[in-house]
């Protein structure tokens, strides 16, 4: 191949050909994402995460619940009748990072939100096996034991805002007031006008607390719950 | 054909050869091989056992990306490197660019991320995007780290002594541009302090998972296999003492793998809300992949042909051909994993798992341990101690790895049968926990697939240690293992 001789004497050229070679397909696939309108569906009901469930997300990442409990639900009979309504794109427009997931060694968790009581995930996460008897989870009872950090949740929220969470001022600012008042079921008014569906505490037993059991819970429990899927809007075949 | 005889150069004619940095990088991969099957074991165990979970800190969640970088970045990117530049300085009959500082400076640039990264995610740090889970400062570190090795290897390529540049080379160079532009992209991201470890991923929902399959799958594809073939590519005719098979299949094969591979990460994300037009692009892509899979297989298989024989004999080149022979499996299982109608059945169970690992354990890690034992001997200027050593650790690898997969295969394909399964009065057969309670058996035999592959890891480790103690051998010139003058 006389052709190809004269690629592999210069690296210069080997490497343009090769970075050409290797950006198409993902241009091709990526770019029309943030292009085409109807990539992610306009829904009522979502909203931005309240400053409790947000914290609470990120302690969901940080001990890496992602990798064993996916939040996706595929438009299967079975994963429909076991999960609920199948996911759909606006229901993690909010999520930064995305936590859909790739394995199931428990199960999915995109509609986990208010099938069970906040004292149910307070027993399930203190010691698993004691709801869930063949449960392999690991138990998560230190989280009861650890206070959130309040004081850092506006700074959560500005870098939120900076990646495009439409979060206003004035949710920034009652952001630590309407932790407090999630995490305690006290003065919830602001709150609830600002996060429609928050579900609200006490969620691990301790009502002067704010602890990062307290944040956790309050993210499953809103998992799945904010688009109402009998409105008739969502019909599948007007998608 | 010149590519070929430019390998076959004595090590001692190339002016500035750089032999002490190949020496550390092929000790930290090493080191990090035996971290990252201990790791690995571990979770596997915690999975069977659990309640040998210790605290927060020691839980599978913050475990298991220990296991995976450890595995993937500590002993896959330590190999990559250390046989890159083993490989670059012969091929282009020159030392490396940038003289021993520069390449000091890059091996504990390396090894400082590593450390940063795993020590993280045992703290709790991590972005939560899966082998991507570096927060940003270590990002960072890693993209002058990278762009120092690219300036390093591209830097000798530009400086050889051989008018054309060695097939091994294209892969090398292709794994490390297109890493660079994978890491860069999917770790876009805003720290929430700048004196803080937290920060939020520039991208959110399906964008953010479609970008995140792109990078996870293409660094399958280019760290896992590019790089590795690079490998393969030197190694593999070396060892055999016979050129590659056929110079016209390699450079179609490169060609159409770098093309076709970053098209293939919308697999990961069937029948999510990622749009329909996507995921089909992805399983198209995915099956065509198939091919240059496969002409990179037949080309490595190949170039065995009239020395059959040599594979009875000599156990590292053993090591290099069953890799060869587990990437032919690996790339047949992943197009048919891609399917729509497969992967309905097996996404989300463990036969993804064991797929990942009959590629990780049978290809990425048999050919790393083939061109290890390749170079050791060479490097220290040592016959091997034990070539016995190394039919066991065959052997013992080989086995764990069965073990493995099939145990995967079994308890993926009953989870996914399990879950779509319906009783006669049309409810859901089996509660969610059933499929849980069901998999003890199968993750105790993979838990004893790891300890297994463990040991043949430490045998090569004692190998070595015994190598490199032996006085030193007379002749300066490279030493030649027992295995090939036998």
């Amino acid at each position: 191949m006389p052709n190809h001789a004269t690629i592999e004497r210069s690296l210069s050229l080997l490497s343009m050909l090769a970075l050409l070679v290797i950006s198409i397909g993902g241009l091709v696939e990526i770019v029309p994402l943030f292009r085409i309108e109807t990539t992610v569906e306009k829904v009522a009901g979502m909203r931005p995460y309240s400053p409790l469930e947000q914290m609470g997300r990120n302690i969901y990442t940080r001990e890496g619940c992602y990798l064993c409990h996916s939040q996706q639900i595929r438009p299967f009979r079975d994963e429909v009748d076991r999960y609920g309504h199948y996911s759909i794109a606006a229901e993690s427009m909010y999520d930064h990072p995305f936590l859909w997931g790739s394995k199931r060694t428990g199960p999915d968790l995109a509609r986990v939100g208010l099938k069970y009581s906040n004292a149910w995930h307070l027993a399930h996460l203190e010691d698993p096996r004691s709801v869930v008897p063949v449960s392999i989870m690991p138990a998560y009872a230190e989280l009861k034991n650890r206070d959130l950090d309040l004081t850092s949740i506006p700074d959560h929220l500005t870098a939120l805002r900076k990646v495009g969470v439409p979060y206003t001022d004035t949710q920034i600012k009652t952001a630590i007031d309407d932790a407090k008042a999630q995490a305690s079921g006290v003065d919830t008014d602001g709150l609830l006008a600002r996060y429609p569906k928050a579900r609200l505490g006490d969620f691990d037993g301790q009502p002067n607390r704010v602890t990062e059991m307290d944040a956790l819970i309050a993210y499953l429990q809103v998992l799945g719950t904010l688009v109402d899927f009998r409105d008739a809007r969502l019909d599948p075949g007007a998608k | 054909m010149s590519t070929a005889s430019t390998s076959l150069a004595p090590a001692g004619s190339i002016p500035g050869l750089n032999e002490a940095i190949v020496r550390r990088f092929t000790l930290a991969t090493v080191i990090w091989a035996l971290f990252g099957f201990a790791a690995g074991t571990w979770v596997a165990t915690l999975l069977a056992f659990p309640h040998l979970n210790m605290g927060l800190e020691g839980s599978f969640g913050r475990l298991r990306p220990v296991h995976t970088t450890g595995v993937i970045l500590g002993f896959g990117g330590n190999a990559l490197i250390a046989t890159s530049f083993y490989v670059v300085q012969r091929t282009c009959m020159v030392g490396l660019w940038g003289g021993k500082r520069l390449a000091n400076l890059f091996f504990w640039g390396y090894q400082a991320f590593l450390v940063i990264a795993i020590s993280g995610y045992v703290m709790g740090i991590t972005q939560s995007k899966e082998y991507a889970e570096p927060e940003w400062y270590a990002d960072l570190l890693l993209l002058v780290v990278w762009v120092t090795y690219f300036a390093i290897f591209a830097g000798t390529i530009a400086r050889r002594r051989e008018p054309h540049i060695y097939v091994a080379n294209w892969f090398y160079l292709a794994f490390i541009i297109t890493v660079a532009v994978l890491h860069i992209v999917n770790n876009l991201a805003m720290p929430v302090a700048i004196t803080g470890t937290k920060s939020y991923s520039a991208f959110s929902g399906v964008q953010d998972a479609l970008i995140q399959w792109w990078y996870g799958h293409n660094m399958v594809g280019f760290f896992l296999t590019a790089g590795f073939i690079g490998i393969m590519y030197y190694f593999v005719p070396k060892q055999a003492e016979r050129p590659i098979y056929s110079y016209r299949l390699s450079i179609v094969h490169f060609w159409a793998l770098i093309f076709l591979y970053i098209w293939a990460g919308p697999h990961h994300l069937h029948f999510t809300s990622l749009p329909d037009w996507t995921q089909t692009l992805g399983m198209a892509f995915s099956i065509m992949l198939w091919m240059p899979s496969w002409g990179g297989m037949i080309n490595g298989i190949m170039t065995l042909s009239g020395a059959w024989g040599k594979l009875r004999t000599d156990p590292i080149l053993r090591f290099l051909v069953v890799a060869v022979a587990f990437y032919g499996m690996a790339t047949f299982e992943g197009p048919l994993m891609a399917l729509k109608s497969v992967n309905a059945l097996s996404h989300y169970t463990d036969w993804t798992v064991g797929h990942v690992h009959s590629g990780a354990l049978g290809w990425v890690a048999f050919v790393a341990f083939g061109a290890l034992y390749y170079m050791v001997p060479r490097l220290w200027r040592r016959p091997l101690w034990s070539i016995r050593l190394v039919e066991w650790h065959f052997w013992i690898a080989s086995i764990a790895i069965v073990l493995y997969i099939t145990a995967m295969w079994v308890s993926g394909i009953t989870q996914g049968l399990m879950w779509r399964a319906y009783d006669a009065m049309g409810f859901l057969q089996y509660s969610f926990a059933d499929s849980v309670a069901m998999l003890h058996p199968y993750y105790v035999i993979r838990a004893l697939g790891g300890v297994l592959y463990l040991t043949g890891g430490i045998l090569m480790t004692i190998n070595f240690v015994m190598t490199i103690r032996q006085p030193a051998s007379r002749e300066d010139k490279a030493a030649v293992s027992p295995a090939v003058t036998a």
